[in-house]
């Protein structure tokens, strides 16, 4: 524990030299664009800027890229919010009651509640990366495909747990979601599959982003124009001022939240570390939970509070878990980690578990520097939120548009093909569509990120297995999940039966 | 501290150069790009290939050696499939190349449909060949060569679990190659990518890998896991404890290119240019450092030199799938 400290220490001395504090401050806020920007998530932030790092030392290189990566986690909440378009994969989830509560007037309680739950979602999980890394480094080792199996069952469960929407329109949502996750490549028996129409552009599969600006960005302003008939110039949102008062009073209400905040920070970090899984998974499973342990689960998805922060502090303490195993395993935790693992290689680092011992002042200059950028991402987002209000009281007749170039350009951005762009103008008109159908959207979106992870896991599983089930309920770590999935997932029926016994006509 | 602020310095003013410096327009009479290069990755972002791109890129910069930048652009699809219809479409295109793995020859022979004839695409520079070996958990005392290892997957079956990328990949091919050699009946199970792969064995959720050295290595150094054998003519100087399979009396090579490829029909002004950039990068220190901490084989190729390779290698492959079946 002493030892930790000193190291830490060391890391802070390291993080505190005026360049490297002039780097954290430059990237959060770069960071924080970036992740505002639909579709420019870290991933492309830092692979855009990775060249720029040979010219610093790799220690500050790293912290620059770092601080990029948790800006951007900012970042994401924040188009999320106004626009209803998911600023990066990560933040998702955020729009499921963000754009609710702007549409309300109350942007600026979201933007603070984003800000604010990342913000402990942050800290939390440096803590814990701190003072827990070696054995946590163990768990993401031994984590093989019936764990992630049973993991991914656990994110399933939660959301067709979800009471109040009705379960067959939420379970036909989720197989579409895997349906469009299917298509692409099938690394397990190696052959490219469900490329419809031989389109070579299905090559690549459905980018999650593509369907996530398709149904939130386009379809969402089909759904605005609708709902304001068209109206001419007026404004999108109600007033919503900024004034010290209705910040305090903001920052007040949100310590009812505070459940859905810690819960979201550990869930977090704890899926952030597991290889391949990374944020975009675990702030849609904290979605799910939150709305499970909330006392008022029949506000989610009309603008509640809780609904977040869950997943915006889990997203944060995703991205710092995933740094666990790229460091520790040299398996990127996410996308973004992949880049930052490809940094080292240039950088001339060896991830591995000899890193922590061989390059200290690296990983602890890294580890510092995670608590800065969370500092100083959270007051340059704060005090920032007046501007973007200001944004959001632009007309209608002028914001739609550029709300619409933006969903092109984050179609656009992370494959770089003209068929994204046309994919995402269909998944808009559908999503419009299932939506007036009363059709859940949330659920299809969890299974276009979880299937291409559940799937493989549990073909590699039945494969080891010879096809034997028993493989997820014998092993120390997958058993106890996929228990909890499967009670978990029945919780619904078993409370309907309840209410029946209990109000059966005397 | 004062070398830390003006390196800080540089990285500022790098920025706003490198801005004005692409709306400038190339001067000289030999060939030279014009607009920023598209250099495609025929893999995911985070792979061996995309890092050997990323630093390629970086070597480019940082040595100016090129008037414009080199964007990587990762299409990872139908196992390369993506990539090369890409780069087949973009015909008589200057400013697009590609870093291609061995995908290059077997995609095309697997999915005849896409219509890729990789003679016509132009040769840039081989950079390197990869390597494999044999590798299994250190927690494995009871195995220390290839003869233990032998014994020990004989004793379980099918129960032994070799870990691999997609079906019908390098590892794969290797896999068969052991199974046959040795009347092993190892169970294959594909994971998504090699450092997925090296992290299943780590972990021991597999009996063996035959990974790249670049993905073993974190784990090797922390003596983790144990190269048995190696798939090279003669041993590697990093792993100087593990016999080639020629030394065991197998005659079985295996190596995985790490080339740069044009888009067919590139104008030959072009092509010289390309050859003449890569062959400086292949003889920067940063790559030939790069080869000996990864443990990278093959020399430089070029020209006709390399297209010959190419057809060599493809017929090989074209055995080889046959052989197992992935082809008819």
């Amino acid at each position: 524990m002493l030892e930790t400290l000193g190291l830490l220490a060391n890391g802070f001395t390291i993080v505190f030299e005026p360049q490297n504090l002039a780097l954290i401050i430059a990237g959060c806020a770069l960071g924080l664009f970036i992740g505002a920007m639909p579709g420019l998530g870290s991933v492309n932030g830092v692979a855009i800027l990775l060249p720029l790092t040979f010219l610093v030392p790799p220690t500050g290189a790293v912290i620059f890229l770092a601080a990029i990566y948790y800006g951007a986690m900012y970042g994401g909440a924040i188009s999320s919010i106004m626009l209803g378009i998911p600023g990066a994969s990560t933040a998702v989830a955020t729009t499921f009651d963000g754009r609710p509560l702007a549409k309300l007037g109350m942007a600026d309680k979201a933007l603070t509640a984003a800000a604010v739950a990342s913000f402990v979602g942050g800290s939390i999980s440096v803590v814990l990366f701190t003072f827990f890394a070696p054995p946590l480094a163990h768990v993401a080792l031994v984590f093989g495909s019936p764990e992630t199996f049973a993991l991914m069952m656990l994110a399933f469960a939660t959301f067709i747990g979800l009471g109040g929407d009705d379960i067959f329109k939420t379970l036909f949502s989720i197989c579409i979601g895997l349906v469009l996750s299917a298509v692409g490549f099938d690394i397990i028996s190696g052959e490219p599959r469900l490329i419809l129409w031989d389109i070579t552009g299905f090559l690549h599969g459905v980018n999650f982003l593509v369907l996530a600006i398709g149904i939130y960005g386009i379809g969402e302003m089909i759904w605005t124009v609708e709902e304001h008939n068209l109206g001419g110039g007026k404004s999108m949102l109600s007033e919503a001022t900024v004034t010290v008062k209705r910040t305090i009073a903001n920052l007040r209400e949100l310590l009812s939240s505070w459940r859905a905040t810690v819960m979201g920070s550990f869930l977090g970090y704890f899926v952030g570390i597991l290889p391949a899984a990374g944020a975009t998974p675990g702030s849609l499973m904290a979605y799910g939970i939150a709305k499970q342990i909330s006392k008022n689960p029949e506000e989610f998805g009309k603008g509640a509070l809780e609904g977040v922060c869950a997943p915006e502090a889990a997203n944060n303490a995703a991205s710092t878990g995933s740094m666990l195993p790229m460091l520790t395993l040299g398996i990127p935790g996410s996308p973004t980690t992949a880049i930052l693992l490809g940094g080292m290689v240039i950088w001339g680092l060896e991830p591995g578990p000899r890193l922590f011992i061989d390059h200290s002042e690296f990983v602890w200059g890294l580890i510092a520097s995670l608590y800065a950028a969370n500092l100083f991402a959270v007051i340059i987002m704060l005090i920032f939120i007046p501007v973007f209000i200001k944004i959001l009281k632009t007309p209608f007749t002028i914001l739609a548009p550029i709300i619409f170039i933006l969903c092109l350009i984050g179609g656009y951005a992370p494959t770089q093909s003209m068929h994204d762009v046309w994919l995402m103008v269909v998944f808009g008109i559908v999503g419009y569509l299932m939506r007036k159908l009363d059709y859940p959207l949330a659920p299809a979106v969890l299974a276009i990120v979880l299937g291409p992870l559940a799937e493989p896991a549990l073909r590699q599983s039945l494969l080891i297995s010879d096809g034997e089930f028993s493989i997820f309920f014998t092993r120390i770590y997958a058993g106890p999940i996929m228990v909890t999935a499967i009670i978990l997932l029945f919780l619904p029926v078993l409370k309907i039966g309840y209410d029946k016994f209990r109000h059966r006509p005397a | 501290m004062i070398k830390s602020r003006r390196s800080f310095t540089k990285l500022v003013c790098i920025i706003g150069a490198s801005a004005i410096l692409a709306g400038l327009p190339a001067i000289g009479q030999a060939w030279e790009p014009i607009k920023p290069v598209e250099f495609v990755v025929m893999a995911g972002k985070g792979g061996g290939a995309d890092k050997a791109v990323r630093l390629l890129q970086n070597i480019i910069a940082s040595e100016n050696m090129a008037p414009v930048p080199f964007t990587p652009i990762n299409k990872p699809g139908g196992s390369g499939a993506e990539a090369l219809v890409h780069l087949n479409d973009k015909k008589g295109d200057n400013h697009t190349i590609m870093f291609t793995l061995n995908s290059f020859y077997t995609t095309p022979l697997r999915q005849p449909k896409l219509g890729i004839d990789i003679t016509t695409f132009t040769p840039v520079a081989r950079m390197a060949e990869d390597t494999f070996l044999l590798w299994v958990n250190t927690d494995r005392k009871d195995i220390n060569n290839v003869a233990d290892f032998v014994k020990a997957a004989k004793a379980k079956g099918n129960q032994w679990i070799m870990a691999g990328t997609g079906k019908n990949s390098e590892d794969n091919l290797l896999t068969d190659f052991l199974n046959k050699a040795y009347g092993l009946n190892m169970k294959y199970v594909p994971y998504k990518g090699g450092g997925k792969v090296a992290k299943e064995l780590a972990g021991n959720n597999a009996d063996s890998t035959v990974n790249n050295p670049s993905e073993q290595l974190g784990f090797y150094e922390a003596g983790v896991t144990k190269a048995l054998a190696a798939f090279t003519p003669v041993r590697l100087p990093l792993f100087p404890d593990a016999p080639t399979f020629r030394e065991l009396d197998k005659d079985f090579v295996y190596f995985m290119q790490r080339t740069v490829v044009g888009a067919p029909g590139m104008s030959p002004e072009a092509a010289h240019y390309y050859k003449d950039l890569f062959t400086e990068v292949f003889n920067s220190d940063k790559w030939q450092q790069y080869r000996t901490k990864k443990s990278l084989q093959g020399g430089l190729l070029t020209d006709h030199h390399l297209m010959e390779y190419w057809k060599i290698e493809r017929d090989i492959h074209e055995v080889m799938l046959r052989n197992m079946g992935a082809i008819k």
